[in-house]
């Protein structure tokens, strides 16, 4: 049994099927990401005033790279374009354009999640240090000469754990001192200290990840689950361009309108980050 | 709404972005006076510049064909 409208518009509704069905769940999407966006901004307004880590839970700021980030949005902004122009070569009946289109567009996906996990490599190696003295620092660390890796979790580093293992220093490369907007204050070595620290003077340490702060939890949720949706996208819009590019030959029209619906899967998803970016790495 | 409509809300959405980066961006400089800020400024200045011409161009290659 031939599926009606899979190409031609239903005459109430206007759309045809998978158009009506990709807004429904892009509604949903919506709901989901619209409820952790509300999560982070009461949890942003909410915390206390003060500078992040001397005011244990202040909101911290200046803590995400924001070149890395401008550049990721950047690369999601070509991938919108190539998605659509891929759409429209195929309106125009050529199909070789709709392949390099679509190929640009994956290696986009893949060029953002590269630079994300990078960045999520820094952040499982960036520590917050509060000493005996009562002072809190922040840097990357080194223990026994090895930098913690994001994807080995026996990696991570406790005062418990250093204690365990006997280790009596580590290394820390000192983040340049900060004023409360996040900006390095004036005069401040843009280089990074390194110190060695008596782990007998340590009284907490914890990686920037979830555990640490509320801030690094919803940032974590959000960003991993805006990776989740980069990396399906990829992966259908990677099969519409080689495996899935049969069907151009016996039905052109489907072909066209699932290319429409991936590309507009897509817009959603790169709406998002336009979002998610000034919220999480600006204010 | 059809991609063609989402995609010119999302050039705009774009624009806002690149605008506001360049303010914050802006306002950043006035407060450190690191040229790095002013730098970014111009940039995100100059790419709302060129996200309004790319979505003018958008607009007139794609002219016949609908925006449902």
């Amino acid at each position: 049994m031939e599926i009606p409208y899979t190409y031609k518009p239903r005459p109430d509704t206007g759309l045809y099927n998978a158009k009506v069905g990709i807004w429904l769940f892009l509604a949903s999407e919506i709901m989901l990401f619209g409820a952790l966006f509300s999560a982070y901004i009461l949890l942003r307004v909410s915390a206390p005033v003060g500078f992040w880590p001397d005011v244990a839970l202040a909101w911290p700021r200046g803590l995400l790279n924001i070149p890395i980030g401008t550049f990721n949005t950047a690369v999601l902004i070509t991938s919108s374009v190539t998605v659509v122009l891929a759409w429209a070569a195929l309106k125009m009946n050529n199909f070789a354009r709709f392949r390099v289109y679509m190929v640009i567009t994956v290696l986009c996906a893949f060029a953002f999640l590269g630079i994300k996990s990078f960045e999520y490599n820094d952040k499982f190696s960036h520590y917050v240090i509060r000493l005996q003295d009562g002072k809190a620092l922040t840097g990357h660390i080194e223990v026994d000469g090895k930098h913690p890796r994001f994807w080995n979790f026996s990696d991570q580093w406790s005062v418990a754990k250093l204690a365990e293992q006997k280790v009596a220093k580590i290394k820390v490369e000192v983040d340049p001192e900060r004023d409360i907007n996040g900006h390095p204050k004036k005069g401040a070595s843009h280089g990074h200290e390194v110190r060695e620290i008596a782990v007998s003077d340590i009284v907490s340490l914890g990686s920037y990840t979830p555990a640490t702060h509320p801030f690094f939890a919803v940032y974590f949720l959000i960003t991993a689950l805006h990776g989740l949706h980069v990396l399906g996208g990829a992966l259908v819009l990677g099969y519409f361009a080689f495996p899935g590019a049969k069907m151009w030959k016996s039905n052109p029209e489907q072909f066209i309108n699932r290319i429409e619906v991936g590309g507009l899967f897509w817009h959603f998803v790169d709406l998002v980050w336009i979002f998610l970016f000034p919220v999480v790495y600006l204010l | 709404m059809s991609l063609k409509a989402f995609h010119i809300v999302f050039v705009a959405a774009s624009v806002i972005l690149m605008a506001f980066l360049s303010g914050w961006s802006f306002l950043a400089y006035q407060e450190t006076h690191s040229m790095e800020y002013l730098v970014w400024s111009l940039c995100a200045a100059i790419s709302v510049v060129g996200l309004v011409i790319y979505g003018r161009f958008f607009l007139r290659k794609l002219r016949n064909i609908s925006f449902l």
